[in-house]
């Protein structure tokens, strides 16, 4: 078994990525269907609905299993808390909420037409084919309630150039997620489209030039690997391609295994780190390394400042990168940022709109759970994302307001009055609101798991074994150079100390007494 | 007058020595490891530590062989002969000039002092570094196999005290290497082999008063 194992890694990382990489290049050339021979693409599209129509002509259960999936639900129940959690009611530290604002953010949306809760979720025809499928020149943008601009796509060159996902149609929502370039995630933006080996030795677009479907390899259009519920621990070795496992084919260990460090004098030792550590701990030394910078603190609180004419401004850093924009308030935003660490089992929980909470201290959105030291969880690396955002003083929960919508007077960006956008947004939303708010400190965590960094960027050994290093204050594990028993150090080098005392004193009174000896 | 004796034998001179390199070297990295310098990077330490520890457990395996085969562990035997006339001479007759009262043979080379000293280093400092190394060294594996008591914080406080106690033997046995009868008696038998052992009885002294 092991020495199969052992085989299989050994083989795994140099043959099977160059082959993979072979076949990848080649697989884009040979398909055995070009799409623009296909009459029924050749169009006229007059709605973006009609390619969806053509697309299931033979792809007949594209739309039904994209339907099962959260790409279209935005709904989920979290497992082990029961909330209902997704994107559709989800509250958050960046642009807190999108109900109410379904028009605007529902431009990534896998649909045509989300525009408030009179969608129709099983239509297949409003299955968004493009969005992820599109090779370019497809532009769906916040405003438009899924569905492409008309003027700047053409929808038959769209459906004729149909092709793979490629980091460009994933990262067209997953990279600009909390309302722009990187603000997010921290470990996903624009500069992985064009990664090169420091940034993501994986997505090295010189090298392996990995889509995101590679880790998060696709079945029947679910793709998996979630945030909400992670896979904290893998145990298992490399996963054999085409083996259908009941196993997350996106962690490290799925290519990997679970004892990946094969050379050098530290091998042995570095594997036995995987029993407290995620791979990504040490790999991913810092998040947002591209030179896109990401959204460390927002404080709605000092939104909807105007000038002396009434007008939005903004201000810029000494870099020209936003600051302050009336519509938003203020960030504070990190480039090369260092994580914070924590022991994580995969299950978070969250604060949801009918959560109370105590504003009298800062509130944390999301909870990771894991036990410290635990078989079933890891230290992980997380980012926290800081906020400021109103919450009901009265009735002690978050508030969502409405923001993005144009041409009703309500929504923030538009008239900068947080109590048509809160009374808006929360009667949208169903959610009671007293009329009294305020702003409450808030925090939520993202987990880090891009921007690989390679084997040589990786975290050395004194980064975290040493006094103040990165695990500081991370309980349930025994770090030589960080922890050590003070009493036992006080006898250990009192002892010691002593015994030199009592040399020198001995040798003191010899030296003094040299005379004595003389003749002998 | 004296004469000389060839009290340690080469492969003797090289187990000390060999084995004084690797225990400095061990207590540095080690040190270093449990954070008390930063002199080196944590995982050259690590490193460096390793491998002096491997090396000298080979030496240690040798040297048990080498005792063993030749009768020499004898030399550790415990005895409380004379253990009072040398205590007494290193509390006080070293100040005045007095005699050491053993005498140093071939088949007896360390005084009673000695001997409980270096039983001592053998059987407790030794074993204790060493026992609770291993475990160290091969925690992953092993852990699961050992009682719930001994967790690894525990191994590494047994290791820390073994190390603490080998720094004190270590100061007092440089110390007391320059105690003979000039200060580098006692290195330069450790370098050479050979010993000045100086025959009091036979020296004639001056009469006092």
């Amino acid at each position: 078994m092991t020495d199969t194992n052992d085989g299989w890694r050994r083989w795994l990382p140099g043959r099977v990525l160059g082959l993979l990489g072979l076949l990848l290049a080649s697989g884009a050339v040979a398909s055995t269907a070009d799409h623009t021979a296909f009459e029924e693409l050749q169009g006229p599209f007059e709605r973006a609905e009609q390619v969806t129509e053509a697309c299931l002509g033979c792809h007949t259960e594209a739309s039904q299993q994209v339907m099962s999936t959260r790409h279209w639900t935005w709904e989920y129940e979290n497992p082990h808390s029961g909330e209902t959690l997704g994107k559709k009611s989800m509250i958050n530290t960046f642009c807190i909420s999108d109900r109410s604002n379904e028009g605007f953010c529902q431009s990534c949306h896998v649909g045509y037409g989300w525009e408030d809760d009179t969608f129709d979720f099983s239509d297949e025809s409003r299955v968004d084919c493009l969005a992820c499928h599109n090779t370019g020149d497809y532009v769906k943008k916040g405003g438009w309630a899924g569905y492409p601009n008309a003027e700047k796509t053409d929808l038959v060159e769209a459906a004729r150039k149909v092709g793979r996902t490629s980091r460009e149609t994933c990262g067209a929502c997953h990279f600009y997620g909390g309302g722009g370039d990187g603000v997010k995630h921290g470990d996903l933006d624009s500069s992985l489209v064009e990664a090169n080996r420091t940034l993501d030795v994986h997505m090295n677009a010189e090298g392996p030039d990995f889509a995101c479907s590679e880790c998060h390899r696709t079945e029947s259009h679910d793709v998996p690997g979630s945030r909400i519920q992670g896979t904290a621990v893998d145990t298992g070795g490399a996963l054999l391609r085409g083996a259908h496992e009941d196993r997350n084919p996106a962690t490290c260990q799925a290519c990997h295994g679970s004892s990946p460090h094969e050379d050098g004098s530290h091998a042995r030792r570095l594997n036995e780190h995987t029993r407290a550590l995620a791979c990504q701990t040490c790999h991913i030394p810092t998040f947002a390394r591209g030179g896109v910078p990401t959204k460390m603190a927002w404080d709605w609180s000092t939104a909807g400042q105007l000038d002396d004419d009434g007008q939005p401004i903004q201000r810029k850093d000494d870099e020209g990168r936003v600051i302050y924009d009336s519509k938003k308030g203020d960030f504070v935003l990190g480039e090369n940022v260092v994580p914070e660490y924590l022991w994580w089992n995969g299950n978070t929980t969250f604060v949801t709109a009918e959560t109370e909470i105590d504003p009298s201290e800062r509130v944390l959105i999301n909870e990771y759970h894991g036990t410290p030291g635990g078989e079933d969880s890891r230290i992980w690396p997380v980012k926290r994302a800081l906020g400021k955002q109103p919450y009901d003083t009265v009735h002690k929960t978050l508030l969502r307001p409405q923001v993005a919508i144009p041409g009703n007077d309500t929504a923030f960006w538009y008239n900068f009055d947080w109590d048509k956008a809160l009374e808006a947004g929360t009667r949208i939303a169903g959610q009671p609101f007293s009329g009294e708010y305020d702003f409450v400190d808030t925090a939520m965590l993202w987990p880090i798991t891009h921007m690989v960094a390679p084997g040589e960027d990786a975290l050395k050994c004194g980064q975290c074994h040493s006094d103040d290093g990165r695990l500081a204050g991370v309980e349930g594990v025994w770090m030589p150079g960080r922890d050590r028993h003070a009493g036992l150090d006080r006898f250990g080098f009192g002892l010691a100390g002593l015994v030199l005392l009592g040399v020198l004193g001995h040798g003191t009174l010899r030296f003094v007494n040299r005379n004595r000896r003389k003749g002998h | 007058m004296s004469e000389r004796l060839y009290l340690f034998t080469r492969f003797e001179r090289f187990w000390h020595w060999a084995q004084a390199a690797l225990i400095i070297t061990l207590l540095f990295t080690g040190f270093g490891i449990h954070g008390v310098h930063d002199l080196l990077q944590f995982g050259l330490a690590v490193r460096i530590h390793e491998t002096a520890a491997w090396l000298l457990i080979g030496l240690w395996v040798f040297a048990i062989f080498w005792h063993f085969t030749t009768g020499q562990w004898k030399q550790y035997l415990p005895t409380l002969e004379r253990i009072g006339a040398v205590t007494r001479y290193y509390v006080h007759g070293i100040f005045v000039g007095a005699p050491h009262p053993y005498r140093v043979t071939v088949a007896h080379k360390h005084n009673p002092l000695q001997r409980l000293a270096y039983l001592g280093v053998k059987l407790v400092i030794n074993p204790l570094i060493w026992i609770s190394g291993l475990l160290y060294l091969f925690w992953g594996s092993l852990h699961a196999s050992l009682p719930a008591f001994l967790d690894l914080e525990r191994v590494a406080r047994l290791h820390t005290l073994g190390a603490f106690l080998m720094l004190a033997f270590l100061i007092m046995h440089v110390y007391l290497a320059t105690a003979g009868h000039t200060p580098l008696t006692h290195i330069k038998a450790m370098i050479t082999g050979w010993e000045e052992v100086h025959d009091e009885a036979a020296i004639k002294r001056p009469p006092e008063g």
